[in-house]
């Protein structure tokens, strides 16, 4: 006994073997409990590894937030002329603004804890119906208050940072904060967020924005300082620091239906991640877009390398469903989405490619249709037309596994809040996917193909200084360990 | 109407049209925000007493590609690029809109190039207690009724002839929209305040009565910051697009001051 109480504890160890040669022999009890040991380990080490291969093959499902101001009044249609730009500074509450921020951070965080994959946010400009122009305010303090899931930010417009450099900085710290879970989205942006709302100039805006994210991934890349001469930035010292945890986080890029989009995330390597307010109906056309994209430039098409955003209400049954659902999506649909047409198409926004192609921005229809049922009488058929899936849980799980394969789509965007949506409805609906419909669907595409966009999380031989990490002064200091 | 002739000059910037008709000295036009897809009548009007020559900028119908323009200077070179290639340096200028801001700083910066301006309506100035509306924020079908005091004529004006392509004509409307975006998004500033007070030539301003874009003030703005004398014109029943609404009345009073 007293050999086994001197011996150093094994199961710390890193190299077995070493430490099995260094092990006095003498009492064969010890060295028996030494290998159980060892082996107990090593089930632990290959569970976990075949765990997370096993998760990391298969459909990813997102939680996204739009944050929506929820008091907007019933009126709005007739008496304010958009949402958008242009939208009533009187409207917004201070106050309920404290409380939305922090009912939907909670929401956020609940969702990763109930087993999503990874917890959503993006960016808007003088918008109502989505209160983040910084989205990564919003991730920084997602990523103290999670721990697996992947911090999706959908993303940062490039091209309305100077110098875009800040983008890569930033993303960079959430990297490091989150251990690793960052994934890096990079939309060009609406014509009402950037050309509008930021003045950024429309001819120019598409060839600046992919001269930012050049800018972003090089800084990422780079191993010393570099200077960068760009038709739009000059910086005779780039050095992103903090550097990101992975070596370039997973680069997803939010569009419709522009050429141009598919074309850059084809070419590249980006994940297409279709963002569209009218459902699986209307995305079908882009995503088959991309896809056509793909198969002229004679690439693999890896599902993965697809996303697309879906609203959703589950309830027992769908009739419950239409009953509980129907407010918070005519708030959404008739309220949030009430956009003057005027500011859908500054000259050069939409490329002659995609003029071209006859391809209707989403923002115009949203206009559009908008109006239209302003003039109808506020009847958007947004069940009826699939703008959001509605049903119970076998319903959506079967509608969702459909479309997603028809779509070949890994990655889905989940609208489990929208409109107006209460707290308790919110936590209802997510309680309800998580346990009954993920379960359903998380297995789509098990083992058929390998994830190249999604986070790496912290490297498995963490560098000496990062051990030291435990030792801050929290438990969420260590929230990524 | 017709009878003018078209050539293809080359300029730095790629090849431009030019089109040009009439007897007598020479007269240049720089066109305004939507360029000139088609001849026009407050042309030929010009064209009964003058040698009219009407170089395309790039970007606009006939002109070569605005995409490698850049900066505030990249625009005021070509400008002055396309009015030497077409054999007008030292002619009088008329520049309409956002021609008419070039026109002024070809003016400003090469003062022996330009013997008369004119211009009509031009951007390149901001007042923030009377702004300029925003041209490029408008619900379809109503940029034309914004610009015109006669929308349905502009429109036809604008529209795609019998026997032409439409796509290629929205493509071609599409970039003469992103060249003007180029040169004057978001408020309309070329900051050509700044030189306004180099422009010797003499000059005359045109600006309609009912001009919806830039409001009137901005004519005796203009008078006030350009060096040389200058005469201001305001013209009846016409908008933003004078030279179209009342292209007589344009002309004549433009004749008249080069005449003078």
């Amino acid at each position: 006994m007293m050999g086994l109480a001197s011996t150093p504890k094994p199961i710390v160890t890193s190299h077995p073997v070493a430490h099995w040669m260094d092990t006095p022999f003498a009492d064969l009890c010890h060295a028996l409990k030494y290998l159980i040991a060892r082996v107990t380990v090593l089930r632990h080490h290959l569970r976990q590894m075949a765990k997370s291969h096993k998760r990391e093959d298969a459909m990813k499902v997102l939680w996204f937030h739009l944050m929506p101001y929820q008091d907007l009044p019933a009126d709005f249609k007739d008496k304010h002329n958009s949402v958008w730009v242009d939208i009533d500074p009187g409207l917004f509450d201070p106050l309920r603004g404290h409380q939305h921020y922090h009912e939907y951070m909670d929401q956020l965080e609940y969702a990763a804890k109930a087993g999503f994959h990874g917890i959503c946010v993006n960016e808007h400009h003088s918008n109502a119906y989505g209160m983040m122009p910084s989205p990564n305010l919003i991730a920084a303090t997602l990523a103290r208050n999670t721990r697996d899931a992947a911090l999706c930010v959908l993303g940062n417009s490039v091209a309305l940072y100077n110098p875009p450099t800040r983008v890569a900085e930033e993303m960079a710290m959430l990297d490091c904060i989150s251990g690793g879970r960052l994934i890096a989205g990079f939309p060009v942006g609406t014509p009402m967020d950037t050309c509008y709302a930021y003045g950024q100039n429309p001819a120019k805006l598409r060839d600046r924005y992919y001269e930012g994210i050049d800018l972003v991934l090089k800084a990422w890349a780079a191993d010393k300082p570099f200077a960068f001469n760009g038709r739009y930035t000059q910086q005779r010292y780039v050095n992103c620091w903090p550097r990101p945890v992975q070596k370039q986080p997973p680069v997803w890029i939010p569009g419709g239906g522009s050429v141009e989009t598919w074309q850059m995330c084809a070419e590249r390597s980006f994940v297409y991640a279709n963002l569209s307010y009218f459902g699986h109906q209307a995305s079908m056309t882009h995503v088959k877009g991309f896809w056509g994209e793909m198969k002229r430039l004679g690439k693999e098409p890896n599902p993965f390398q697809a996303a697309f955003l879906q609203f959703v209400g589950v309830a027992e049954t769908r009739a419950e469903a239409e009953k509980l659902y129907h407010e918070p999506a005519n708030y959404f649909y008739n309220r949030c989405l009430h956009t003057d047409p005027a500011y859908a198409n500054p000259p050069g926004y939409t490329s002659e490619a995609t003029v071209r192609a006859r391809i209707t921005s989403q923002v115009l229809r949203a206009a559009e249709e908008s109006r239209k049922a302003t003039r109808a009488g506020g009847g958007a058929k947004f069940f009826e037309e699939g703008h959001v899936v509605i049903g119970s849980p076998d319903e959506v799980a079967e509608k969702l596994l459909t479309v997603c394969k028809e779509m070949h789509v890994g990655h889905l965007l989940l609208l489990l809040h929208f409109g107006n949506m209460s707290r308790d409805l919110t936590k209802y609906n997510t309680d309800l996917f998580a346990t009954k419909v993920l379960p359903q669907i998380k297995h789509l595409y098990e083992k058929e193909w390998e994830d190249h966009w999604w986070p790496t999380g912290m490297p498995k031989n963490p560098s000496k200084n990062a051990a030291h990490a435990k030792s801050t002064f929290t438990t969420a200091g260590v929230a990524a360990q | 109407m017709s009878n003018y002739k078209a050539r293809i000059v080359e300029t730095p910037a790629g090849p431009t049209r030019v089109w040009e008709k009439g007897r007598g000295k020479k007269l240049g036009y720089l066109a305004g925000l939507n360029g000139l897809p088609k001849w026009s009548p407050f042309l030929d009007k010009l064209a009964e007493t003058h040698r009219v020559i009407v170089p395309s900028l790039p970007g606009y119908p006939g002109g070569p590609s605005s995409e490698p323009l850049d900066t505030q200077l990249d625009w005021v070179l070509a400008a002055r690029d396309a009015l030497v290639a077409a054999g007008l340096d030292g002619a009088d200028l008329i520049g309409a809109s956002v021609g008419g801001a070039l026109a002024a700083e070809v003016a400003a910066l090469w003062p022996k190039s330009v013997r008369k301006l004119v211009l009509i309506a031009p951007f390149g100035l901001y007042d923030s207690d009377t702004p300029i509306a925003d041209v490029f924020a408008q619900r379809p079908g109503q940029t034309t009724v914004l610009l015109s005091e006669k929308p349905t004529d502009y429109a036809g004006y604008l529209s795609v002839p019998k026997e032409g392509d439409a796509g290629e004509w929205e493509v071609q409307t599409l970039r003469a929209h992103i060249a003007a975006a180029s040169l004057i998004w978001p408020l309309g500033d070329t900051r050509l305040s700044k030189r306004l007070m180099r422009i010797m030539a003499p000059t005359l301003i045109l600006w309609g009565h009912n001009d919806h874009v830039i409001p009137l003030s901005y004519a005796r703005r203009f008078a006030e910051g350009i060096g040389a004398g200058t005469k201001v014109k305001i013209v009846r029943k016409a908008g933003h697009t004078l030279e179209f609404d009342e292209p007589k009345s344009a002309a004549r009073t433009i004749d008249s001051f080069l005449a003078s």
